[in-house]
């Protein structure tokens, strides 16, 4: 429980506040169109629709001035980077910014929902009080003109339109309307070319089309400038509405009874979102500044299994571990930036990144640094970043279980060789004496470079006598009946097969109670801590063996799970 | 854009747009507009476009991801042949269905959504994409190793027949019996 506590309580905390004001900004408005005095008359044409089209539109303006504010990448960044002081699990939260932006579009697509069926109402029930379909009341409502002592209630004007396209003629000549039915299908666009599919498979297509947002804010503040949903002006002396209601035929002639006189609110819309979309203007002139920055090519390597890594240098580049970057290539595609997790260490002075073969960028950006003469430059290459919550958590624990799955190694890259640079030079900030570090993969086909990496670390600590610091284990989980002959073969020689490295490989997946009793018995008394970049099962499982091994006792072994998303 | 499939992303908007006739229809409907019988006609026509929809074709590349339960839609659009394989038939078949539905404001959406969905699978048809049915794998039979191909010819060697007499002076010894008298 303890546990749920910290890892999730922030975010479902946040969550409550959010849907709160949600539910609020509903009540209230829908209380104010539903009982205020002055839309007695326009609830009488429209009932309760009324409320029900403007509750959603409050609630829309609030989640469309959220929605921009997460994908600002570098707002989030500068709001870490002042957030050093408030703990890592406030920071933490700017990492969930994805997670939110979907819900907030959810929420955003519900209420579109709500209030088009609605808004449909309303113009079906303005086109028959227009026509005489209601009773007296609403004829002589509708009937009101803009002239000089009389002002309209109903928006619908034209009679002269055929009866059934009345309401399609009324919402595609006025501003309220078309930029509604225009606002809509790029929201609808924007949703279905974001499902999960096509944004894993045609990552193109659900970018560009996203950007049909532009349309879509221009739209929505244009939306409301129509002054159509009107309500009573109000008169001195008031009007008495529940009198006058039953005497249309003194109107104007009776002093309690003067000619009703109706204005529409004006549009509210830009309020919400004006500062959203001036910081998103910015983020995206910053994106653009951080691009012309020049990055040079300090290395570039081509690993086996078409892996390819680069090495670059931009000036004012600070990062930490675990952090990654956005690199935009424009001989490639001048419009995208692609993510990659960085395998360097802040130690060094150059950062870098390993880039498999895993789509079109990729595989052309591979193809260009195939072609290249020795030692040229590279082609212009864009950096956003540094983002992502550090991970240097992982520097407080005396013991360290670190495990990474398949592609989850790439961070560990920059971790291992951060702890061992901070390591040699004795950094305090490292309280780290032993590491178990947890490799499973179904194949080590383009991994090839991260044995390599272990390697060498494996090598230099021997040189130091320091063999027992960092402990591994591969596991190849896709093993087959080749391999075991082959290990069988050659299991009495001193380096593994498969990887050269001294420890030997396993094959299959890890039995994880083995391995915590083991981490167990050669720590009796420290804390360790565990940390996964993998999948959500796999760290479900271990959280699970963090509990069950842990003791309750404080002098002996205990086990914490941090649920890293590197 | 290179390896886009488009059906993919059409399939997505025809699907959206089945559920925004549905409701569009269903409003009409129930709201009892003006013109109700082409809401009637959306529901209907949204319903038809959810179920032909559903079934998502399997990729020329890559894993396929199946909808839930998307099995029993699978087959009934299978066994409409080429109907349903081709995209150029759902292309019309789409621009053709979302035509009614512009002449009542609350199915307009709909009908644009689907004429959209209809311009994609355009798209995909001229491309040379097809409809596959999405179908579970079979369960090939586990051949036997080869070395248990061949049973072995010979029968297995036997020691000569006077080891193989009966020693009644050392029974322990005898360690076999014979089932059938060897004669000497």
């Amino acid at each position: 429980m303890g546990n749920w506590i910290i890892n999730h309580g922030l975010t479902s905390f946040i969550l409550v506040v959010w849907m709160g004001i949600n539910i609020f900004l509903f009540v209230w408005f829908y209380l104010l169109y539903d009982l205020g005095d002055d839309y007695y008359y326009t609830r009488h044409l429209l009932g309760s629709a009324l409320a029900w089209a403007r509750a959603p539109a409050a609630v829309l303006n609030f989640n469309c001035m959220l929605i921009l504010l997460p994908v600002c990448r570098n707002l989030l960044s500068l709001l870490r980077g002042s957030f050093m002081c408030c703990g890592r699990t406030m920071r933490k939260q700017l990492d969930k910014n994805i997670s939110f932006h979907k819900l907030v579009a959810y929420m955003i697509a519900l209420m579109t929902a709500v209030h088009l069926i609605a808004h449909l109402l309303n113009v079906e029930w303005y086109n028959n009080s227009r026509r005489g379909g209601y009773d007296n009341l609403s004829m002589a409502l509708s009937n009101l003109e803009d002239t000089e002592n009389t002002t309209y209630l109903n928006p619908i004007r034209k009679t002269d339109v055929d009866a059934q396209q009345t309401p399609t003629y009324f919402v595609f000549t006025t501003i309220a309307g078309l930029t509604g039915i225009i606002i809509t299908l790029a929201l609808i666009l924007i949703i279905t070319s974001s499902m999960e599919v096509i944004r894993r498979s045609y990552f193109e297509v659900f970018w560009y089309t996203h950007h049909l947002f532009v349309i879509f804010f221009i739209g929505l503040v244009i939306h409301g400038t129509g002054f159509i949903v009107r309500g009573q002006r109000t008169t001195i002396p008031p009007y008495n509405y529940t009198l006058c209601k039953d005497r249309i035929e003194e109107w104007g002639q009776i002093p309690q009874c003067p000619l009703p006189q109706f204005e529409g609110g004006p549009a509210q819309t830009w309020r919400w979102v004006i500062g959203p979309m001036i910081l998103y203007l910015c983020e995206r002139l910053l994106r653009f500044i951080r691009y012309m920055q020049t990055v040079q090519y300090r290395k570039i390597v081509m690993h086996p299994s078409k892996v390819l890594e680069l090495q670059l240098v931009r000036d004012g580049f600070k990062m930490d571990v675990g952090q990654y970057i956005f690199l935009n290539c424009p001989a490639i595609s001048p419009l995208e930036w692609h993510p990659f997790t960085m395998t360097s260490a802040p130690e060094e002075d150059f950062f870098s990144v390993h880039i498999r073969s895993a789509g079109d960028w990729t595989d052309r950006l591979i193809d260009i640094m195939q072609h290249l003469p020795e030692g040229a430059q590279g082609p212009k290459m864009g950096v956003d970043g540094p983002f992502g919550t550090a991970s240097e958590d992982v520097f407080d624990y005396e013991v360290s279980m670190l495990v990474g799955a398949g592609i989850g190694i790439t961070p560990f890259a920059s971790i291992l060789k951060s702890i061992w640079y901070k390591f040699k030079t004795s950094n305090p900030k490292l309280r780290t004496r032993k590491i178990y570090f947890y490799w499973l993969c179904r194949e080590t086909h383009a991994f090839e470079w991260f044995a390599d990496l272990l390697q060498v670390l494996e090598r230099e600590m021997e040189e130091r006598g320091m063999g027992d610091f960092l402990t591994y284990k591969l596991y190849l989980t896709g093993w087959d009946q080749s391999h075991a002959t082959h290990a069988c073969v050659h299991f009495d020689e001193e380096t593994d097969v498969v990887t050269g490295l001294k420890q030997k490989t396993h094959y299959g997946r890890p039995v994880w109670d083995k391995e915590f009793e083991e981490v167990r018995k050669e720590n009796p008394s420290s804390v360790v801590g565990t940390f996964l970049c993998g999948p959500v099962v796999l760290g479900k499982v271990l959280e699970k063996k963090c509990a069950k091994f842990s003791d309750v006792d404080p002098r002996k072994t205990r086990f914490y799970f941090n649920k890293e998303n590197f | 854009m290179g390896k886009i499939e488009w059906a993919m992303w059409a399939n997505e908007q025809a699907l959206a747009s089945g559920l925004i006739l549905l409701t569009g229809g269903i409003v009409g409907v129930a709201g009892q507009f003006r013109g109700w019988q082409f809401a009637a006609y959306a529901i209907a026509a949204g319903a038809f476009v959810c179920l032909l929809e559903y079934p998502r074709s399997k990729r020329t590349k890559g894993t396929s991801v199946e909808r839930t339960g998307q099995y029993c839609f699978t087959v009934c659009v299978k066994s409409f042949g080429p109907l349903t394989r081709n995209y150029y038939v759902r292309a019309f078949l789409h621009a053709a269905l979302s035509v009614p539905a512009g002449f009542l404001l609350a199915t307009v959406l709909g009908c644009v959504c689907l004429g959209i969905a209809s311009i994609i699978y355009l798209a995909a048809a001229i491309r040379g994409e097809h409809w596959e049915p999405i179908l579970p794998k079979k369960e090939i039979a586990r051949k036997p190793d080869d070395s248990m191909k061949n049973p072995p010819q010979n029968p297995p060697p036997r020691p000569p027949p006077e080891t193989r007499r009966k020693r009644v002076d050392d029974l322990e010894g005898a360690a076999y019996d014979n089932p059938i008298p060897v004669d000497e």
